[in-house]
C-alpha cells in the first residue's frame, strides 16, 4: 500500500462546522512536508452530528474521525500517520450503528469519492449503463420496462411510478421532448436532494441521460435552488466534465443522440417544486400551477412532452441500469420498492442523512440509527414529509415506511424530511408553524389555498393565544377537509395535513390550549406564566436588571416578584438567575 | 448604500444583456444577473430589462415581486439569515429572530440605519444537525442561542467600527 488516504468531507453542513479550516490545515501540514499523506476532498458521508469528518485509510485498515476541527487535525496527524497509534476521543465508534442498517442506493458515492472528478465517478462503474445502453443499442421500450419492473416510485413526495411516467412520455410522437430534473428542494428541513447534488452529481446527471435516452428526448434540464450554491457550482462543473468527455452534447458516446442538460436557478418559490408551477418557472413566468390534464408528460414545457423527476429518483437510475430491476425491487416491500433517504434531524442524538430500505419501521430509525432521544427526554411525535405531510405520535412509530402504511395514518413519505420531537415540542405550534409556511408559499392561483390557509392559520394563533372556542376545531376540521379536496395543486391538497394528524393524534392538547389555557410544552406565549420561587429567590437583581419590561420587582437581597399583567414572557429572566439559585420557574397556563 | 444613477444603471446593464438573446423565457435569470450586480433590482433596471426582452413592464414586475429571491431596496452590507427550517423551529430559531430585531432595533426583513445590517428569516438551510443556526453573508453559525447570536452580529459591527476609526 502506498501513502495513507486522508479525505476530509467537504458539504455544506461538514464546511459550515469548520470543514474548510480543517482540509487547509492539512494541506499547510503536507506542504511543510512534515508528514506523508494523500489529502483528498469527499462530500457528505451524512454523519451530520459528527461533523467535520476526516476519514484515514492506511494499511491498518480505514478510520472514520468525527468533529475533527483545526487544532484536532494536527493531532490526528501526530498521531495517526507519525506516531501510527489513532487519536482517542475522535474514532467514531458508533460507525457500525450509524451505519448498520442502511443500504446506500442513491447516496452509494457521497462521502466516498471526490464529487468534482469524474474518473473517481468512473471508477466507480460510473457511466458504464450509459454505456451499455448505447453500445447494445437498448431501446427506450426496455429502458422503461426496466424501470417499471424495478417498482422505483418518484422519491420528490408524489410517488408515482417512474416507469410508468416515462411510457406515457416515449409513447407520444414529438420532435422536441424534455427532461427536468427537479431540485427545487423546498421543504424545510430536508436536504437530501443537496446533499445528492454536492456528493455526487455525476449520478444525477447520468440518471437524466439515461431517462433522456427512454423517453427520447434531446435536452434536459436542472431546476435547482438558488439557495444551493455549492450543489450547484458542483453541478455546472460535472456537467462541463460530462461534456468534455462525450457523455454529453452533439452524439452522446459517438453514437447519433444529442442530449444537452442546462442548469435552471430557481428563484424561490415553493410551490415551484409542483410540477407545473416548475415548467411555469423555466418558460420565465411566475410559477403558478396549472390543471392536470394535460399532464406534462403530454403537454409540458414549451407545449412538448415532458417528464419531471425528483433528484434522488434519478440517482437511482444509473444503478438500476446496471444491477437490474430485480436488485432493486428485492428491497422494499410490496408496493413501495427500493430505498428511500431521510434527512433525520429534531430532538435526536445522531441526526443526519440515511439510506433504508423501505419497510423499516419509524422506530428503527429515530432509535437504531438516530441514537434515540438526548437528555432523557421522552420521545413523542415524529413529522414526515415537511409542510405536506404530518405528526406521527410515538405510539405510532412501529409504521413501517412505505408510501400505503404512510398514507394510511394520515402523514406522507414526502421527499424525506424527518424530524423528531420530544415532550418539549407543542403540537399545536408544529401546525400552526406549518400553516405559516403554507399560507406565505400559498401562490394565490385558487380560492381555497389562498384565503383557507389564512383562515386556517387565524384559528392556530387564536388557539395558541387563547383567544379560541371550542367550536373552532369543527371550523378547523372543516377547512381542513374542503381544503385537501378543492385545491388546485398539490401544495394546498396537502398544506391541511399537519393539522390534520394533530388533531388526530394529539387533540387533547388542543383542548388544553382552549378550555385550560394552557400549553404543556411550554411553548405557546400566552399560555405559559414564569414565576419566582420565594424559597430560593435569593434578592440578587439579576433578572430585574435584565427584564426589558421592568415586570419584575423588588429590593436587594429581598424576594423579587414578576408582575404577571407586565410580563411578557419572554424568559429572559430564567436564562439570567444563577445557576445556583435557579429560582425562577416556567408553569403551563396562565397566572 | 448609495442608489445607481439612470446613466450609470444603462450602462452597467448593457453588460447583462450582452450575454441573452433578448427573448422573454430569459426573464428570470436576467433579473438573477441584474441582481447579481446591483444587489437588489433597481426600478429603472427591470425597465430596461422589459424593452430588451420585449415584454410589459408588469410582467417583469409580477415575476419578479413573485419570487423570495428578488429584492427591490438595497440589501445591507451582511445579510443575517436566520434559519427557521423545522429543525431549528423546534429548537427556538423565533427567539433569535426576537433577539437580533432588538439589538440590531429593526424588523425582519429590514435593515439597519448605519446600512450594515439585513435581518431575514429563510425557510431552510439545509445543515438541520446545527439548528438552531444563522447564516451571516456565506458563513454559517451554528447551534445557536439568542445570546451568541447577538455577540456574532457585535463582532461584525465592531470589526466595522473599527474600519472607521481608521
Amino acid at each position: 500500500m502506498n501513502k495513507p488516504r486522508i479525505s476530509v468531507g467537504l458539504g455544506s453542513c461538514g464546511m459550515a462546522a469548520g470543514a474548510n479550516a480543517v482540509y487547509r490545515r492539512l494541506e499547510t501540514i503536507l506542504m511543510e512536508g512534515k508528514a506523508e499523506f494523500e489529502l483528498k476532498r469527499t462530500s457528505c458521508l451524512g454523519m451530520c452530528y459528527n461533523e467535520p469528518l476526516v476519514a484515514v485509510l492506511d494499511e491498518r485498515g480505514e478510520f472514520l474521525y468525527g468533529k475533527i476541527h483545526e487544532e484536532s487535525a494536527g493531532k490526528l496527524i501526530e498521531e495517526h500517520i507519525l506516531k501510527g497509534n489513532t487519536l482517542k476521543g475522535h474514532l467514531v465508534s458508533g460507525k457500525d450503528v450509524f451505519f448498520g442498517s442502511q443500504v446506500k442506493i442513491a447516496l452509494r458515492n457521497c462521502g466516498v469519492i471526490d464529487p468534482e472528478s469524474i474518473d473517481e465517478y468512473i471508477d466507480t462503474g460510473g457511466y458504464e449503463a450509459t454505456r451499455r445502453i448505447i453500445r447494445e443499442k437498448i431501446s427506450g421500450a426496455e429502458l422503461t420496462g426496466i424501470i417499471t419492473r424495478s417498482g422505483l416510485r418518484g422519491r420528490g413526495g408524489g410517488g408515482f411510478s417512474t416507469g410508468k411516467k416515462w411510457e406515457f412520455a416515449r409513447n407520444i410522437n414529438s420532435d422536441e421532448k424534455y427532461l427536468i430534473c427537479n431540485a427545487d428542494e423546498g421543504d424545510p428541513g430536508a436536504f437530501m436532494d443537496r446533499s445528492l447534488l454536492e456528493g455526487d452529481p455525476h449520478a444525477v446527471i447520468e440518471g437524466i441521460i439515461i431517462a433522456g435516452l427512454a423517453i427520447g428526448a434531446n435536452k434536459g434540464y436542472v431546476y435547482v435552488r438558488a439557495e444551493y450554491p455549492l450543489a450547484v457550482r458542483r453541478l455546472k462543473k460535472a456537467i462541463k466534465q460530462a461534456e468534455e468527455k462525450g457523455f454529453l452534447g452533439k452524439g452522446v458516446f459517438q453514437s447519433r443522440k444529442d442530449f444537452k442538460v442546462e442548469v435552471f436557478l430557481g428563484a424561490g418559490a415553493f410551490v415551484c417544486g409542483e410540477e407545473t408551477a416548475l415548467i411555469h418557472s423555466i418558460e420565465g413566468a411566475r410559477g403558478m400551477p396549472r390543471h392536470r390534464p394535460p399532464f406534462p408528460a403530454q403537454s409540458g414545457l414549451w407545449g412538448r412532452p415532458t417528464v419531471v423527476n425528483n433528484v434522488e429518483t434519478l440517482a437511482n437510475v444509473a444503478w438500476i441500469i446496471r444491477n437490474g430491476a430485480d436488485k432493486y425491487a428485492a428491497y422494499g416491500t410490496e408496493n413501495s420498492k427500493g430505498t428511500k433517504v431521510f434527512a433525520l434531524a429534531g430532538k435526536v442524538r445522531r441526526g443526519g442523512l440515511v439510506e433504508v430500505p423501505m419497510g423499516v419501521t419509524i422506530n428503527e430509525i429515530v432509535f437504531g440509527i438516530g441514537g434515540g432521544i438526548p437528555e432523557g427526554r421522552e420521545f413523542k411525535a415524529v413529522q414526515l414529509g415537511g409542510p405536506s405531510g404530518g405528526c406521527l405520535p410515538a405510539s405510532l412509530a412501529g409504521t413501517p415506511i412505505d408510501f400505503d402504511s404512510l398514507r394510511k395514518t394520515g402523514a406522507i413519505m414526502g421527499s424525506g424530511g424527518m424530524i423528531v420531537m420530544d415532550e418539549t415540542s407543542c403540537m399545536v405550534n408544529i401546525a400552526k408553524y406549518f400553516l405559516e409556511f403554507t399560507r406565505e408559499e400559498s401562490c394565490g392561483a385558487c380560492t381555497p389555498c389562498r384565503l383557507g390557509t389564512k383562515h386556517m392559520l387565524d384559528i392556530l394563533e387564536d388557539i395558541t393565544e387563547g383567544r379560541a372556542r371550542k367550536e373552532d376545531l369543527d371550523t378547523l376540521t372543516d377547512l381542513a377537509e374542503g381544503i385537501k379536496r378543492t385545491s388546485l395543486c398539490g401544495l394546498g391538497q396537502t398544506a391541511p395535513n399537519p393539522v390534520i394528524t394533530t388533531l388526530e393524534y394529539f387533540r387533547r392538547e388542543y383542548w388544553e390550549h382552549i378550555s385550560e389555557k394552557k400549553c404543556r410544552a411550554k411553548q405557546c406565549r400566552k399560555l405559559i406564566s414564569y414565576f419566582i420561587d420565594p424559597d430560593k429567590c435569593a434578592g440578587c437583581r439579576v433578572c430585574y436588571k435584565k427584564c426589558p419590561e421592568n415586570a419584575i420587582s423588588g429590593d436587594k437581597d429581598k424576594v423579587h416578584v414578576i408582575s404577571q399583567d407586565d410580563c411578557t414572557r419572554c424568559g429572559i429572566c430564567i436564562r439570567a438567575c444563577p445557576r445556583k439559585y435557579s429560582a425562577i420557574n416556567c408553569l403551563p397556563g396562565q397566572a | 448604500m448609495s442608489m445607481p444613477v439612470n446613466s450609470e444603471i444603462k450602462e452597467r446593464l448593457n453588460g447583462i444583456f450582452n450575454a441573452f438573446a433578448g427573448k422573454g423565457n430569459e426573464l428570470i435569470p436576467v433579473l438573477q444577473s441584474i441582481q447579481e450586480e446591483f444587489g437588489y433590482l433597481p426600478g429603472e433596471a427591470m425597465k430596461h430589462a422589459a424593452r430588451f426582452l420585449k415584454i410589459p413592464e408588469s410582467t417583469v414586475f409580477g415575476v419578479a415581486s413573485f419570487y423570495s429571491q428578488f429584492r427591490f431596496s438595497p440589501a445591507g452590507k451582511h445579510i443575517i439569515k436566520v434559519c427557521h427550517g423545522t429543525a431549528c423551529h423546534v429548537a427556538n430559531a423565533g427567539e433569535i429572530t426576537e433577539k437580533l430585531e432588538t439589538r440590531l432595533k429593526i424588523k425582519d426583513g429590514e435593515t439597519s440605519d448605519d446600512g450594515l445590517f439585513t435581518l431575514e428569516s429563510v425557510a431552510c438551510v439545509g445543515c438541520c444537525s446545527l439548528a438552531p443556526l444563522i447564516m451571516v453573508d456565506d458563513e454559517v453559525y451554528g447551534k445557536l442561542d439568542p445570546v451568541k447570536a447577538a455577540r456574532i452580529v457585535s463582532r461584525l459591527s465592531r470589526t466595522h467600527g473599527e474600519k472607521q476609526e481608521q
